[in-house]
């Protein structure tokens, strides 16, 4: 589905290299797990291939299914099934929670060629998909964000990403800031969203988020590659050694 | 509609009014003109042109003197320049201060007698009028149920009013709504008890101007505890070349009475910079409200401010009696320059004045806006709450009047003051004055100026909405507070029209 070959990327305007030629392939119904310490380039990779601007790709491809996803306009990703679930979510104040979502569900559908969903189907839909995230009404009517707490937030991009129903789901440390609870939450709209046409790109630091989320591979990044990949076992090790011993054995 | 809908509109941008947008193609949409005859009075402001004006309305002789006065008044005034505005100076004498088509040479009785070109250049502009004539015009027509909720709406094309829609349900509650040369001739105890109150002659020289020039308008007079029974309109367009529009309002609401009154406007392209230069007045008695919304559209001039309207406008409402209340309402996307301050004297004890304001500019525009609120009775209460947006080469200054006078004890004002820039050419500025001259009063001022942010339109983009979806989003949300308080059918409009307004601004 996702497919990451030798990619180089510099912050456009320090002309410091972030990604050093990172090599990806994610399946079609896989969730793949990115860990690795601060710096490491993590974040940089989701952001690079949602296409936020800062960044200067300066070799390497990255495709959806085929798709060359660095020629597309952000847009232009989100509809060919590209999500990124944010570290840390804007605030759009005066914005409706629930007027943001019908907004972007209907650009999505628009740019599909998909008839838009009218306002009742939306509004069922969306009560439905808050539900199970402990969503109330008030908070979908609140501004984007506004206010929000931080497990809000994170709550938030998990609708979000429930209502796009994207094929490829990045969530980039959707774990920090979260208690327990929260965290047994968001994995279980995660959990619920698993499927096999749907991959996940799941970026954390700790262990603990893959105790709910369980991936199938796990890759360790380091100074802009990807160092090390195995199976969940590796981020067991992780948790009890960190990531000394890994980056001595690479290096 | 749904629930679910009105939600929509009040929150922000929805789906519909990021269709209407797509669907207008080009920015600016009411850019076409009407070939009609049109009946001109010669180039130029003199005694004599003051006279033919009075005369083809009819007028009765006070008018005319009226008139006259105010012109020599303004022959020894100054233009102000004051206004953080630049324009070429304005050759007076080279501008028609009368138009009117020429199948109006005698006034139409009803709706039916007016020229279909006319009828169906408002229908461009997206006013019910025909099916309203119907109901205003045809016989038999009178009892038919109308279908939904009813505006009345007074016409002005160019210099002359149309007509006006739904008279008799309005005659039946007592509401007299016409163009004021009608009600010059048909009220003149009314218009000369109040022309000239709120507004004098010598308030300033586009107000001295239009008294002298003005050529049509809208009349309004609510009776005692009436509640007006449907929101009334006026829709303005300019559509003659080289035409000047002085179009003058008068409004008054009686004692315990209410009424809600909109005004949109709109103008062809052309290369020559249009003058347009209103005064309305509103008088509000004992336990009176009146709502007066607005929603300008003027041809702002081409990408390189290239023509456009000068839009100089004098709005003010009197609240004579106590608690009587006035809210003005504008969302100001058109216009090459405008410099408009609707104001409010609050006179009467417990009286209350709101001001809600979105100004938008764009390209090479240029606003100067703002309010006036004169706090003059006991426990007066004032709201001002303005939205400034800049984008383009554009320039949008807020400035506004707190005056709090020596026997307005325990008055008191909020307001509110943001900007947003969009780009980095483009410039925002407030200047807001206070006076107090009492140590009881209260003034609370917040302003911010911000720029839309980099990353909301990331946020937004990357969940499938384009650039354009992405900032009318933020725009309107940015709005919000000055949105809601429009009446239902405007706030849509208005939407519309914030996105339709910035549509080039980024990228």
């Amino acid at each position: 589905m996702l497919e990451i070959k030798d990619l180089h990327v510099e912050l456009a305007e320090e002309d410091k290299a972030i990604l050093k030629g990172v090599d990806l392939k994610i399946e079609a119904g896989k969730v793949h797990a990115i860990m690795g310490p601060n710096g490491s380039g993590k974040s940089t990779l989701a952001y690079v291939l949602s296409g936020r601007p800062g960044y200067e790709v300066k070799q390497g491809t990255a495709t959806l299914d085929g798709t060359d996803l660095l020629e597309l306009e952000p847009e232009e990703r989100a509809a060919a099934g590209l999500f990124q679930a944010f570290q840390y979510p804007v605030e759009i104040p005066g914005v409706g929670n629930m007027t943001f979502l019908r907004t972007a569900v209907n650009a999505q559908r628009k740019a599909r060629g998909q008839e838009e969903l009218s306002a009742a189907e939306f509004l069922k839909e969306v009560r439905a998909k808050a539900k199970d995230l402990e969503i109330d009404a008030e908070m979908l009517k609140r501004p984007v964000n506004v206010g929000f707490s931080g497990g809000e937030k994170k709550r938030n991009e998990i609708l979000q990403m429930a209502m796009l129903e994207p094929r490829m789901c990045m969530l980039d440390e959707t774990d920090s800031g979260l208690d327990v609870d929260a965290m047994k939450l968001v994995a279980t709209g995660v959990n619920a969203l698993r499927d096999e046409g749907r991959a996940f790109m799941v970026i954390t630091h700790y262990q603990r988020l893959l105790d709910h989320i369980k991936p199938d591979v796990v890759h360790i990044m380091a100074d802009g590659r990807i160092v090390k990949t195995g199976g969940p076992e590796l981020a067991l090790e992780v948790e009890h050694n960190g990531y000394a011993d890994i980056l001595a054995e690479v290096a | 509609m749904t629930a679910l809908d009105h939600s929509q509109v009040k929150e922000g941008v929805d789906q519909d009014t990021v269709d209407a947008v797509r669907e207008v193609g080009s920015t600016y949409k009411h850019g076409w003109s009407t070939d009609i005859e049109m009946e001109y009075a010669p180039k130029g402001l003199t005694h004599d042109i003051v006279r033919l004006i009075s005369e083809k309305n009819e007028e009765p002789e006070w008018m005319t003197e009226w008139r006259l006065g105010a012109y020599d008044r303004w022959l020894k005034m100054v233009e102000p320049d004051w206004a953080m505005v630049d324009y070429p100076k304005i050759d007076f004498q080279d501008q028609y201060y009368y138009a009117r088509p020429k199948s109006m040479m005698v006034k139409p009785k009803s709706l039916d007698e007016v020229d279909p070109k006319l009828l169906a250049t408002y229908e461009k502009l997206g006013i019910p009028l025909r099916e309203q004539a119907i109901l205003a015009g045809v016989e038999g027509a009178e009892g038919a149920p109308a279908e939904g909720r009813k505006v009345a709406v007074d016409a002005v094309f160019d210099s002359v009013s149309l007509g006006t829609t739904f008279q008799d349900d309005l005659k039946k509650a007592g509401v007299i709504f016409c163009s004021i040369s009608d009600a010059i001739r048909d009220y003149p105890d009314l218009v000369k008890k109040y022309l000239g109150t709120v507004v004098p002659v010598s308030d300033n020289y586009y107000a001295t101007l239009n008294s002298a020039v003005f050529s049509d308008g809208s009349f309004v007079y609510v009776p005692p505890g009436v509640r007006c029974p449907m929101e009334l309109s006026t829709y303005f367009r300019i559509n003659a070349e080289n035409t000047g529009q002085f179009e003058r309002t008068l409004i008054i609401a009686d004692k315990g009475s209410y009424v809600s009154y909109l005004e949109g406007c709109t103008a062809p392209k052309r290369d020559e910079a249009q003058l347009h230069a209103a005064v309305v007045e509103i008088i509000v008695e004992e336990d009176a409200e009146v709502k007066y919304s607005t929603v300008q559209n003027w041809y702002p001039g081409d990408e390189d401010g290239k023509g456009g309207i000068y839009n100089f406008v004098t709005k003010r409402a009197d609240c004579r009696g106590d608690r009587s209340k006035v809210m003005w309402t504008q969302v100001e996307t058109g216009a090459a320059v405008t410099w408009k301050y609707p104001s409010c004297i609050l006179r009467g004890d417990d009286s209350q004045g709101e001001f809600y304001s979105i100004a938008i500019t764009n390209n090479w525009q240029q606003a100067d806006t703002g309010t006036k609120m004169i706090h003059l009775g006991k426990n007066t209460k004032s709201r001002i709450v303005s939205k400034g947006i800049s984008a383009g080469q554009a320039q949008n200054t807020y400035r506004g009047l707190v005056s709090m006078h020596p026997k307005a004890k325990n008055a008191r004002n909020f307001t509110q003051c943001d900007s947003l820039l969009i780009g980095s050419k483009c410039g925002a500025h407030a200047i807001p004055y206070i006076e107090a001259k009492n140590n009881s009063a209260r003034v609370e001022h917040e302003a911010t100026t911000s720029k839309v942010d980099e990353n909301q339109l990331f946020y937004c983009r990357s969940r499938g909405m384009d650039e354009e979806e992405a900032v009318a989003l933020v725009v309107n949300g940015f709005c919000k507070d000055v949105l809601q308080a429009l009446p239902m059918e405007f706030a849509m409009e208005a939407q519309q029209l914030v996105a339709i307004s910035l549509e080039g601004s980024v990228g």
